[in-house]
């Protein structure tokens, strides 16, 4: 029974999620929204026993005084620093402090981290465009002919060359990108299936 | 004199008249402008395949509307619950328009609400500057919900015969029937790779993504983790799994920890293992490159739903030296993958992992539905450029799908 009764709500509900999809009546569309809405409500349960896992983790490091365990204690500060500022006896989301440590501490730190993504697009692209097979060569020239369309100077060649990266993006690149789609939509209604109609049952922990 | 006084205010009356009258004459030549010609045939219809909270209207051009060089601009559509009114403004469309939908929403207390099964009666007033025009009212007229979107028969016949034909596999692998599947490299290096973490006596990293429980791929990163877990206990390594979403971490304990009871390990399996960190997308991958510099995993699974933190995972993970297998549905992501890590499971080979490492027959019938799935869409495509070729247009209709 420890199983076969997730499995039942498994298939009751995927199967009404697939028919939901062909049915836009109201009634069917508030049984949808009544379903998202429990999901957000075990969302703000889930985010109680995540804030647990994460505090659990981080007193770990500093009591067993793990590598780099100082670190923890700056987590630690940051997530119970915030929540102190955003209670409603500070003023809020809205208060001075909660407003300027995420304006001013964690805006900058994401950004930072996103920024880091065009230095680590160069290393990968210097690996990837070696000319080492044929086919990597193909792929060095087309990376090269798209890179070089927004070059300034080109010239006369400046629209030839506009046009072939064009077509590389609108015809090869397209076509494989749409086979990846299609495999991956296909991939998707296999996957739901082997769900709803039991299976694939390894997501319920175990075989 | 009084005769003379009595002729003298006749006369002036009667001049007062004559001027009176003519300033009446002037001012009636002035306005004697026109209201522009009111549309015609207006006429409102249920929305088809909705929820029934819309009504569409449709009308013929006043005579003088701005695109066939007439005055009037735009038309305003009132609608009333009564033919005798009040109408009130629903929307205002431009000149040269022919149909607009009216909609609304389902919930009462919005201002925009509609209410379905109720009669509703419509009219449409031409406006040209100050002037204007109302059509006859159209009513009524009600919204009422349809029980199956006629605009998706094409999508229930291609998963109607996609399920039939994996049904099919299914049963034959039930059978008995020998199915062959071709290898993939990634799936086939799991094994090596949990391998070399135990040689090196280093963790191994899984990363389920930025996806939710609810994504496809998140669920098919499961079923991968699930085996991947069974094969780290029975290796006796250890796996980190730093999780994005609350929800997600929940189910990874529960199906790491009996992937751990399954191989006979339940003593081996540490909650701390699989943990929250962060539902910020770069707070997380932070998170994420901080352990692979720490802890140095032999091994990184990078399998379920990536955005751009990919290949700063990736790259780092690259760095530190571990073997790293990835896999997405992530179209934009993939390429990144393809560059930084050894082995990648493109696309759909996400969703087929957990069959390849499981190696049940009922899993690998499904496999096959998927390749025969890709057959069939490779046979419309062909016939689809015959038909192009030939001049038939009806076959792209046959594809159609609805609002």
């Amino acid at each position: 029974m420890k199983k076969e009764i997730p499995l039942f709500i498994v298939f009751i509900t995927g199967l009404f999620m697939a028919v939901q999809f062909f049915v836009p009546h109201a009634k069917s569309e508030w049984v949808y929204e009544y379903m998202l809405d429990w999901t957000i409500i075990i969302g703000v349960f889930a985010l109680a026993l995540g804030i647990w896992s994460f505090v659990r983790v981080a007193t770990n490091k500093i009591r067993r005084k793990s590598e780099n365990w100082q670190y923890s204690i700056v987590a630690l500060a940051g997530l119970f620093g915030m929540i102190i500022f955003g209670l409603g006896f500070w003023g809020g989301v809205e208060s001075y402090m909660f407003r300027n440590f995420f304006n001013f501490v964690m805006v900058p730190l994401h950004a930072t981290m996103f920024s880091l993504l065009a230095f680590f697009i160069a290393s990968a692209a210097f690996r990837a465009f070696r000319a080492h097979s044929l086919l990597a060569s193909v792929l060095l020239l087309s990376a090269i002919i798209i890179m070089i369309r927004f070059n300034p100077f080109l010239g006369p060649l400046s629209e030839p060359i506009d046009s072939l990266a064009s077509w590389i993006l609108n015809f090869p690149n397209m076509a494989a990108k749409r086979a990846i789609v299609i495999g991956i939509g296909l991939g998707m209604v296999a996957t739901a299936l082997k769900v709803i109609l039991g299976i694939e049952r390894t997501y319920l922990g175990g075989d | 004199m009084r005769m003379k006084l009595f002729l003298f205010v006749l006369l002036a009356l009667f001049m007062t008249a004559v001027v009176v009258a003519q300033e009446d004459t002037e001012i009636d030549s002035v306005v004697t402008v026109s209201p522009p010609a009111p549309v015609a045939n207006l006429v409102g219809v249920d929305t088809p395949n909705d929820n029934g909270h819309s009504i569409s209207l449709s009308w013929e051009l006043s005579p003088d509307d701005a695109t066939l060089g007439g005055t009037v601009t735009k038309y305003v559509i009132m609608r009333s619950e009564s033919a005798d009114g009040p109408f009130i403004v629903r929307d205002t469309v431009a000149a040269g328009m022919t149909k607009k939908a009216d909609n609304g929403v389902k919930e009462i207390e919005a201002e925009d609400y509609f209410a379905r099964n109720t009669d509703f009666y419509y009219k449409l007033v031409a406006l040209a500057g100050d002037l204007k025009s109302e059509s006859e009212v159209f009513g009524p007229v009600r919204g009422v919900g349809q029980w199956f979107n006629t605009g998706k028969w094409s999508v229930v016949a291609a998963v109607g015969l996609f399920t039939l034909v994996t049904l099919f596999f299914i049963r034959r692998a039930k059978s008995g029937a020998k199915l062959y599947i071709r290898p993939l490299a990634g799936i086939d290096a799991v094994d090596e790779a949990i391998g070399r973490a135990t040689e090196m006596g280093k963790p191994i990293l899984y990363v389920l993504g930025l996806g939710t429980a609810s994504d496809i791929a998140t669920i098919a990163s499961f079923t991968i983790l699930s085996r991947v877990a069974k094969k780290v206990a029975e290796y006796q390594t250890s796996i980190l799994v730093p999780c994005y979403d609350p929800i997600v971490m929940t189910i990874a304990q529960e199906t790491v920890k009996t992937s751990y009871y399954d191989a006979g390990r339940p003593d081996a399996y540490n909650e701390d293992d699989v943990f929250f960190v962060t539902n910020q997308q770069f707070a997380y991958v932070g998170a994420v490159n901080g352990l692979m510099i720490r802890e140095k995993p032999a091994t990184n699974f990078y399998l379920g739903k990536f955005y751009a933190e990919s290949l700063i995972m990736a790259e780092t993970g690259s760095a530190s030296g571990a073997i790293q297998i990835a896999g997405t549905d992530e179209v934009t992501q993939i390429p990144f993958f393809v560059v930084a890590c050894d082995y990648t499971l493109i696309g759909e080979e996400l969703y087929a992992a957990s069959a390849y490492l499981g190696r049940e027959p009922v899993l690998l019938g499904t496999l096959k539905g998927q390749d025969y799935g890709k057959a069939m869409v490779i046979a419309s495509i062909l016939i689809g450029i015959g038909a192009a070729l030939v001049g038939w247009t009806g076959y792209v209709d046959l594809f159609y799908v609805g609002p």
